[in-house]
């Protein structure tokens, strides 16, 4: 029988000698504060003024990224959209504007074309997309094993060797930028060209632009030009009310814009 | 007693697959950063991404051999456009590949130069052609030249 | 060179470029399956838990039924799965923050709960059998094998005394209770997989997993009483008129699968009127609350997708056999057609949410039409296909039959 102060010591031993242990192991595994507080945060710039559609940017990058030029999917693309003086809204993106635009003739299915005269349009503007590399990107959230990821950096990656194929991440994107890459069999989307940005390149398609439609920059780098333009000047995202907090930047949105 | 039977094979059974997770598992696959949603991933992963070797070179890669074209079509309209956005990437030319692609067809002029006077977008600012009207059936290179079109 | 998805995928209108139906038949399989798993299980949880004796025939067909479908249901995500060896590593490093993660842990806890129930179900049968093959001298290879098959399936637990049986009951009590909860947790996630996909028009919505609940034990109690006439049927035809081994007429034979079927189809009503209402609230909030994407939802649900929902989802499949079921005087015919009827109708709610989430764009601007592949020209149009379909409707049966050799599905004397 044990005596009540005997028990009372050996519960005060237990709790305290708990306590010692989780401190030493608070103290030794405690990750190491950040010793680089300077990485950059990549963001992209696009001018929906300066577009002319002419989809270098999207031949670029197919070129530059290995995904099958034949192929219908695409890392980057660019939409036209039309509106009408009879308040008809026409949106097409040929081939996603790999060879660019090179007819008023607008797509509207496979095999269905509408001609559209320049007396008919009241506005009409291009509009190249990519990867948001978003803030709270909502494709890693449901990626069931691991095989997406955001950098520090910011830039969102897919790791080929150890995706599943499940798809859930290309279901998840609301900006329907995933795809699957053809011959890899994995999930595959644009990564902001991160072998080049992480050499101090541009972005094939930003080089590839040849009127400065597309800019790259650094958030956590005040002098960079394009963080001083997001800074100052009226910019907007897409489907913001999503919340993913996405880091491409427009100039020129218009409420068609989907 | 015997009714805890089934409890033991299922533990036996999870202790496996913890076990083969010790062995399978790549030892760099963790939580690098500070959110396990976004965090979650193998690491070595990001420096394969990094390791791959760029295609498309730039200008200043071209200017050594190719100075000519370059001087001459830095002084025509035609001076924002790349090299490589007609010719391709240059990859490791001239090793390889050994000659680049020189693209006549009309098509490639069309991307930007097919009329589209879409008012406020700057492709209305564009010198464009009707392409059914503008002779048709010849190639534009055939008169224009694309280093500089305006000569 | 053809991109995963563009062969079954016509786009209409505009339609972002990556777009195609990734998302194809054997993603409308997989929560079917699960969910035939489910609703078998509940209701042979309806005779072990809640001791509604009169079930008790139905009660442990359901198991094993549930057990073999159970085994068959990865079927459909390693058809899916464009990297299936790789399928693996769901279980070597999961994100849960992802529904699909869930899958590995719900999935084997469930099938941990269901063969342990069996386990306890069936051991008496072991013994007697490890036994019996034990004093058989000159064994066949097929008798040695199957005395080594009993003698492991045993766990070792020889005793079959009155108060061991009456433990294994306990157990089987305790297990069917907490399997309840965790059969609805396994297809809870799956409706969580599609609920929680903000992306996603259609699917958004907090009701989903428990829609998907709900469906799903309409379908295991379809499933199961079906499959429970189907057998009874065969066996009142092979009774040679007035005696046989289970000392029953074909009239004793019908009068029970008639009780039996009649009890049944009482619960069955109740589980589909709390299915359908959920939809239907989901509907009606949709249409109420006009948000952005109701204008293209509207084009799907109330257009494209008419014949599909309304016809043959919530008419055919939900409200003729609603119908056939409450009239009087229920017959064994009547209710093969009404539960046949009611799978189609659950079916066609997978599909409708599968497929319909993918008939518009996410651009709210265009349309996605999936055309189901019947004949394959490659391995994808194989398993993503009608016939990779079929494969899995018929794998479960294939399992349930070599159950059948080695369990007595439907023996009295040897089982609780």
């Amino acid at each position: 029988m044990i005596t009540r102060r005997a028990f009372m010591r050996r519960v005060l031993q237990t709790i305290s000698g708990a306590i010692g242990a989780a401190g030493v192991a608070a103290v030794a595994f405690r990750r190491r504060a950040s010793a680089n507080t300077k990485t950059s945060r990549w963001a992209f710039l696009v001018d929906t003024y300066k577009c002319v559609g002419c989809g270098f940017c999207v031949k670029a990058c197919k070129l530059e990224n290995d995904v099958p030029y034949e192929a219908n999917v695409t890392r980057t693309w660019v939409e036209r959209y039309i509106l009408t003086k009879k308040g008809e809204l026409l949106i097409d993106t040929p081939k996603g504007a790999r060879d660019g635009f090179i007819s008023s003739r607008v797509q509207l299915g496979k095999d269905t074309y509408r001609e559209v005269k320049p007396d008919e349009i009241a506005k009409a503007f291009f509009v190249p997309k990519l990867c948001n590399q978003c803030e709270n990107p909502p494709c890693v959230q449901v990626c069931p094993v691991g095989a997406t990821y955001q950098t520090e950096d910011g830039v969102v990656l897919v790791d080929r060797k150890w995706c599943i194929g499940c798809g859930y991440c290309i279901m998840a994107c609301p900006y329907g930028v995933r795809f699957f890459h053809p011959v890899y069999r994995v999930a595959d989307k644009c990564n902001f060209c991160y072998h080049r940005i992480s050499q101090g390149m541009k972005p094939a398609c930003v080089e590839a632009c040849p009127f400065g439609a597309r800019l790259i920059g650094d958030l956590n780098n005040p002098d960079d030009p394009v963080t001083q333009y997001i800074m100052t000047q009226r910019v907007s995202v897409l489907k913001e009310d999503y919340g993913t907090k996405p880091q491409v930047y427009y100039v020129g949105l218009s409420k068609e814009v989907r | 007693m015997h009714i805890w039977r089934p409890l033991w094979v299922t533990i036996a059974l999870v202790a496996l697959v913890l076990g083969i997770r010790l062995v399978m598992v790549p030892k760099d696959f963790g939580v690098h950063g500070t959110t396990y949603a976004y965090k979650w991933y193998r690491k070595s992963s990001e420096s394969e991404w990094k390791a791959i070797r760029a295609k498309y070179r730039g200008r200043e890669y071209c200017k050594d051999c190719h100075e000519e074209q370059l001087t001459h079509i830095l002084r025509s309209p035609h001076a924002p456009i790349q090299c490589e956005n007609c010719h391709g990437p240059a990859m490791e030319h001239p090793e390889t590949p050994e000659k680049l692609p020189i693209d006549t067809s009309r098509e490639l002029c069309l991307r930007c130069h097919a009329s589209l006077p879409y008012p406020g977008s700057a492709r209305a600012k564009i010198k464009g052609i009707e392409p059914d009207n503008h002779y048709p059936d010849t190639g534009c290179s055939d008169c224009h030249d694309p280093h500089h079109p305006t000569q | 060179m053809e991109v995963h998805g563009e062969v079954w995928t016509l786009k209409e209108l505009f339609v972002y470029p990556n777009e195609y139906i990734y998302w194809s038949v054997q993603i409308v399989m997989y929560p079917f399956m699960t969910g035939l798993v489910a609703g078998a299980f509940v209701l042979s949880s309806l005779y072990h838990v809640f001791g509604i004796k009169q079930l008790r025939e139905m009660a442990r067909f359901s198991l094993v039924l549930s057990f073999a479908l159970l085994l068959a249901a990865p079927l459909p995500l390693l058809f899916h799965l464009l990297q299936p060896t790789r399928a693996f590593n769901v279980f070597l490093t999961p994100h849960f923050t992802s529904a699909i993660a869930a899958f590995g842990i719900v999935f084997s806890g469930y099938m941990a709960i269901v063969a342990s129930e069996l386990w306890f179900v069936y051991r008496k049968h072991f013994v007697t059998q490890a036994l019996l093959l034990r004093e058989k001298r000159d064994k066949s290879l097929a008798e040695s094998l199957l005395h080594l098959l009993y003698s492991v399936l045993t766990l070792g637990a020889y005793d079959i005394s009155e108060e061991a049986l009456r433990k294994d009951e306990q157990a089987i009590r305790w297990l069917a209770g907490i399997g309840i909860p965790v059969a609805c947790f396994l297809h809870g996630y799956a409706g969580f997989i599609f609920g929680s996909v903000k992306a996603n028009a259609l699917w958004m919505t907090p009701l989903m997993p428990v829609i998907f609940i709900m469906s799903a034990v309409v379908s295991g109690i379809a499933l199961c009483m079906l499959s429970y006439i189907v057998v009874m049927e065969a066996r009142r035809r092979r009774v040679s008129g007035t005696f046989n081994s289970y000392q029953m007429t074909r009239e004793q034979i019908r009068g029970v699968e008639q009780h039996e079927v009649t009890i049944t189809a009482r619960y069955l009503v109740f589980f589909m009127i709390f299915a359908i209402s959920l939809e239907l609230l989901d509907l009606v909030f949709r249409e109420y609350t006009a948000l952005k994407s109701w204008d293209i939802l509207r084009r799907v649900i109330y257009g494209r997708d008419f014949l599909n929902i309304f016809i043959l989802q919530y008419l055919v499949g939900n409200l003729v056999p609603f119908a056939l079921l409450l009239l009087p005087r229920l017959t064994i015919r009547r209710a093969v057609v009404s539960l046949l009827l009611v799978l189609f109708g659950v079916f066609m709610m997978r599909w409708n949410v599968v497929i319909g989430g993918q008939a518009f764009s996410l651009s709210f601007s265009g349309f996605m039409h999936y055309h189901l592949p019947i004949l394959p020209h490659d391995f994808d149009t194989f398993k993503e296909g009608a016939l990779g379909a079929a494969v899995i409707l018929v794998v479960p049966y294939v399992l349930f039959w070599l159950f059948g050799k080695i369990l007595p599905v439907f023996e009295p004397e040897e089982t609780h």
